[in-house]
């Protein structure tokens, strides 16, 4: 009796802990979403009433974030870098997850571990590596052949370029996970019928594969929207938004139009990650 | 005879964008800042081969103080997010109901989706002077006057611990899924108690997910730049504020070669020895996650 009285407390205090854990989860994104909606030129209590303003006035002090030219700028490089570096990745990936499934070659094992490697190097020296290689690179060729190759210089490409060579071990790997549950005998009863390689590969393989090509393009898009320390060293003059927001944030001081930002940063992430998750939920069983 | 020709090609044109992809964006921007970070400066644009900026590195006791600094809080960061994360990945995977287990696992995901930087908003807006707990406490009346909660080693532990928990919550919970209910069931038959059980059952079971979280926590933390910088001001003293530091305001790119090398070395030893000490592989941990 007195165990089971026990185990019952336990399990209240367990209980207890776990919901105080998602409260610490939670808690930031709340402060950091809902002071959006304060009347009031600074993020802070106390609470002076709800408004719009921060998102749709057109009028210094409270310039709204759709008004904000700069803001909607870094707007715009982050989503086409995050487009490219979705789709570049998601193909590498894919050609990836076809190497390591389906073809067999020397030393298979040692290239598997180089896949997997630029997700244990910090971001942040991926982006110098890349940097350095690609400033001597531009440097030499002025020198040596006076050649001016401005996509070597910090800049978009840069940062596409920086993003891709550790996000493609994400994708990668999602797309050859799935790959791995693919039924063979459902190609070879394709070829038995007489299809061509190319038709099985267009009409059964990527169909398979394509739910995992899906998400592995959204949650590429997502870190690459989100990506701050490798593109901070590849960033030329076209600022992406957390470019944009922590330059904000560290030399003017923050107001609440960085708050209405995150909170519609929150919801465009919420609603790319239910897709992703409908994507595969969609997807035969197997 | 053809068929054998289709497939050698086409292991070469699936080969081709990976080759590229490592070779270019990884193994030779690595080299390339090996080579650069032994360069000596001797005159303007003139160089020479040698050591002297890891021998800096080892003169300035900043520096070095600075990468063990990075390293220990690190070690705690990952030691504490296990500690923090074990139950909430054991509750998820075993003790909550079917419906709910999805619905927790998503919210410790949802962190994920929002940027470092909009996480560590957040807590600057709850924990600085004007922030919401200051003036909370000061609403109830516990304190008189404005507390500042930024810009110490606390700040930043608790932060970075938030950042990186569900790292170490994901392959966490996907290993417990997978052991079966009886074996807690059998230990408790043959007479353990709950320590124990946890000692010695479900801890070795969880081993493979314990190193993969701590692996992959210690890299993002050490690596980690945002955070330390914004919740711990000025003094924070991140390694990778002294490589920016370096590169940015500096302009020495042979001795930010030389800090990213060390920084990576470290990192990387520290992986090695995490994995050779529980006897599990890069590819067993990370590869499944």
């Amino acid at each position: 009796m007195a165990s089971a009285n026990s185990n019952k407390a336990f399990l209240t205090g367990y209980r207890v802990y776990v919901f105080a854990f998602f409260v610490f989860m939670a808690a930031p994104l709340v402060a950091a979403g809902s002071f959006a909606f304060n009347d009031s030129l600074f993020p802070s209590l106390p609470w002076q009433g709800f408004t719009f303003d921060w998102f749709f006035n057109d009028t210094e002090p409270k310039l709204g974030m759709f008004h904000d030219r700069r803001l909607l700028r870094g707007l715009y490089y982050s989503f086409v870098i995050a487009t490219c570096v979705s789709i570049l990745s998601v193909f590498v990936g894919t050609c990836n997850s076809f190497l390591f499934v389906r073809c067999q070659f020397p030393g298979k094992d040692f290239f598997y571990i180089l896949m997997v490697l630029p997700l244990v190097i910090p971001g942040v020296i991926l982006g110098i590596s890349i940097l350095l290689l690609a400033s001597s690179l531009a440097n030499g060729l002025e020198e040596t052949l006076s050649l001016e190759l401005e996509f070597l210089r910090p800049g978009i490409i840069l940062v596409v370029l920086g993003q891709f060579s550790f996000i493609t071990t994400i994708t990668s790997l999602v797309i050859i996970a799935r790959l791995r549950k693919f039924d063979d005998s459902m190609e070879e009863a394709a070829f038995n019928l007489g299809a061509s390689r190319v038709r099985v590969l267009r009409t059964i393989t990527l169909p398979f594969l394509f739910p995992a090509m899906a998400a592995a393009g959204i949650v590429a898009f997502l870190v690459s929207f989100e990506n701050f320390n490798t593109t901070l060293f590849l960033v030329g003059s076209e600022a992406p938004l957390t470019i944009t927001m922590y330059d904000r944030m560290v030399k003017v001081g923050s107001t609440p139009v960085l708050n209405a930002v995150s909170f519609f940063l929150m919801v465009g992430s919420a609603l790319l990650a239910l897709i992703s998750v409908l994507v595969q939920r969609d997807a035969p069983k197997t | 005879m053809r068929a054998t020709d289709i497939k050698r090609l086409s292991l070469y044109l699936l080969f081709a964008p990976f080759a590229l992809w490592i070779l270019l964006l990884i193994l030779l921007p690595h080299a390339g800042m090996m080579y650069i970070s032994l360069r000596e400066k001797v005159a303007p644009r003139v160089y020479e081969f040698g050591f002297e900026n890891y021998i800096n590195f080892f003169n300035e006791p900043i520096y070095w103080n600075t990468l063990i600094r990075t390293g220990s809080m690190s070690l705690l960061v990952t030691f504490l997010a296990l500690l923090l994360g074990f139950p909430i990945a054991y509750y998820i995977a075993k003790i909550a109901g079917n419906r709910s287990r999805g619905a927790l696992f998503l919210m410790c995901l949802i962190p994920l989706w929002v940027s470092d930087l909009i996480r560590a908003f957040g807590w600057i807006l709850l924990l600085r002077e004007t922030g919401v707990i200051s003036s909370s406490l000061q609403w109830v009346g516990l304190i008189g006057t404005p507390i500042e909660f930024l810009y110490n080693d606390a700040a930043v532990i608790m932060g970075l611990v938030y950042t990186v928990i569900l790292f170490m919550i994901v392959p966490l919970v996907s290993t417990l899924d997978g052991m079966d209910k009886s074996l807690i069931e059998a230990g408790y038959n043959l007479g353990g108690n709950g320590p124990t059980v946890l000692r010695r059952i479900i801890i070795p079971y969880a081993m493979p997910g314990i190193v993969a979280g701590c692996i992959v926590v210690f890299m993002l933390t050490a690596g980690s730049y945002l955070t330390p910088i914004l919740l711990g001001g000025k003094n924070s003293s991140w390694f990778t504020e002294q490589i920016y530091d370096q590169f940015i305001t500096r302009y020495n790119w042979e001795s930010g070669a030389a800090f990213g090398f060390l920084l990576l070395a470290f990192t990387s030893i520290a992986v090695w020895l995490g994995l050779k000490l529980s006897g599990q592989t890069l590819n067993s941990t990370v590869a499944d996650t």
